[in-house]
């Protein structure tokens, strides 16, 4: 009896050894993978922010904290910083403000084959090149471009805009990149909120505004969430955006990162940036986990 | 009740503003790509003289090759790694298994600029250098991540028992894997593999900090080109990278469904 006990259990521990082989050869490349391309390039970043010089070319760099300092004594960063800030938060608000009424007319107004085709008409831009998308708005804002053109006939003497190389032609770039994002984590949102529901507020004599505010705001909020933290995220990151449509206006702690690793070559410098523009991320995401989980569900 | 009809006809109305917002300016880009005039004078003088020039044009075309390959050997390796370990997530439970599940978001999640310039940084560093090889080391990493979730979402919906009733019936696991498990997945596994093909081909940030002077891909050109003062041959190549990369997703949205249930 106990003889069979133990074989048993020895069986089990074996295919429990075999499972595990299984589990690693199937998981193992492509961990191993990301290892190599994401975890230990990440790590190596914050060695280098460490460091007085990149220890490349025979260099040999001392330990110190001086790149973290720069950011902190140089207003310039922080200042480039708080921009970067605040045109995440002001992408953010608009791609809600656009976004969330389209989303609710595709969860709520459109129906059957029609929503399906909206829905992947609003989406598979966002998935297709950045790079282009915002290469096109330089048509339509530069100067004497489409837009301007469009506006002159329409109104004549309307004049020029001077949009092109300007904050609001980032912001508006930004905006038709991110758009989308926004428009699908809201619909994903509101049309899991029961019509029924609707239908009783409505029947108990609520407003539209109540059904809006009490209703619809509040149990959509997840995706609201998730879509402005996803949006803000690579915003503050941005750097072609900014370059493109902003010009010598383009200038965000974005830019400053990428001059430092493909023009001026301070390394140490860019890394040490970078790990406070990722600090920033990391405090966003763990500010809004709550919200973000209920969102992943 | 007729206010309601009213409220859903601005509805309708608002949608087709959004969507106009989305496609004008590509639908400019592409019109103005066979205009023949250089400064996007109107009206349009219809020409296809950038594409002929587009044709001459050594250095796109060029970029334009790298950047399929590049995206040919994303594919390959991004949906074979991403797919097995799709199937363990899925088939077992075991210790660690949700630490691994996070790790697939640090990817997605981080701005390309800081992946990009550790890739950079690291890549130099250890040796590994830039160009091609390097960029195919960074794009499978995006799409890994991807396909992963696009894969597992597919088996979300495989019942277990069709394999053991299979083996059960005397399949070898070989042939229960080729005849059933396969042919369950096939539709997630296509929508993986064209979605890693549209994230390596459309990818800008991580290819333009790896990509070495002379051997770059298509976005890295044509931000060159950009920076440098565009001509409207960029606006051609423009318009067709961005069809070619909508007529990807399109195919993906056909095996796969953005935002779960409709």
């Amino acid at each position: 009896m106990t003889v069979a006990a133990s074989t048993e259990a020895g069986g089990s521990a074996k295919a429990r050894r075999g499972e595990a082989r299984r589990i690693a050869v199937l998981t193992g490349p492509a961990y191993l993978w990301l290892a190599v391309t994401v975890f230990l390039p990440i790590s190596a970043m914050l060695y280098f922010s460490l460091l007085s010089e990149a220890p490349i070319a025979g260099r040999v760099g001392q330990f110190t904290l001086e790149n973290y300092q720069a950011f902190f004594d140089k207003a310039f960063y922080q200042s480039l910083m708080l921009r970067s800030l605040r045109l995440g938060a002001e992408v953010s608000f608009y791609c809600f403000l656009f976004g969330f009424p389209c989303a609710l007319v595709l969860a709520k107004v459109v129906k059957g084959r029609w929503r399906e085709a909206m829905f992947l008409l609003v989406i598979i831009p966002f998935w297709s090149n950045a790079l282009v998308r915002i290469f096109s708005w330089t048509m339509v804002l530069r100067g004497n471009g489409i837009l301007e053109q469009f506006l002159n006939a329409v109104i004549p003497g309307f004049g020029g805009l001077d949009l092109m190389f300007t904050y609001p032609a980032i912001v508006i770039g930004l905006v038709h990149s991110y758009l989308p994002y926004m428009i699908l984590t809201c619909y994903i949102s509101l049309q899991a909120i029961d019509d029924d529901l609707i239908e009783a507020a409505r029947s108990l004599g609520a407003s539209r505004w109540t059904i809006l505010t009490r209703i619809l705001l509040p149990l959509s909020m997840p995706g609201i969430v998730a879509g402005a933290v996803l949006i803000f995220v690579p915003v503050i990151g941005s750097f072609m955006e900014p370059r493109i449509l902003g010009g010598r206006n383009g200038t965000f702690i974005g830019t400053v990162i990428e001059d430092q690793f493909t023009a001026v070559f301070n390394w140490p410098l860019g890394a040490a940036l970078s790990f406070i523009l990722l600090g920033c991320v990391l405090i966003i995401f763990a500010a809004f986990h709550p919200i973000l989980r209920r969102a992943a569900r | 009740m007729r206010r309601r009809i009213g409220l859903a006809t601005l509805g309708r109305v608002y949608l087709a503003l959004v969507l106009m917002f989305l496609y004008i300016p590509i639908l400019v880009m592409a019109v103005m790509s066979f205009n023949a005039s250089q400064f996007y004078t109107l009206p349009i003088d219809w020409s296809l003289r950038w594409y002929e020039a587009l044709s001459g044009n050594s250095k796109l075309l060029n970029a334009g090759f790298n950047s399929i390959v590049v995206a040919v050997v994303t594919t390959a390796i991004a949906s074979t790694l991403g797919t097995a370990a799709a199937i363990a997530f899925f088939r077992y439970e075991f210790r660690g298994k949700q630490v691994l599940q996070l790790l697939l978001f640090p990817p997605i999640a981080i701005p390309w600029l800081i992946t990009g310039t550790a890739m950079l940084l690291f890549f130099f560093w250890a040796g590994i250098g830039r160009g091609l090889h390097a960029m195919v080391l960074g794009h499978v990493a995006l799409a890994l991540p991807y396909v992963i979730i696009v894969v597992s979402a597919r088996l979300k919906a495989f019942d277990p028992d069709l394999e053991a009733a299979a083996r059960s019936l005397g399949a070898s696991p070989a042939q229960v894997v080729r005849h059933v498990t396969f042919p369950f997945i096939a539709p997630g596994f296509i929508a993986a593999a064209l979605f890693a093909f549209a994230v390596s081909f459309d990818q800008f940030v991580i290819s333009y900090f790896l990509a070495v002077p002379g051997v770059s891909t298509l976005p890295v050109e044509i931000y060159t080109a950009i920076r440098k003062g565009f001509t409207p041959e960029i606006n051609a190549i423009s318009t067709i990278v961005i069809v070619f990369s909508m007529t990807l997703l399109v195919g993906v949205a056909r095996y796969y469904r953005f935002g779960g249930e409709r």
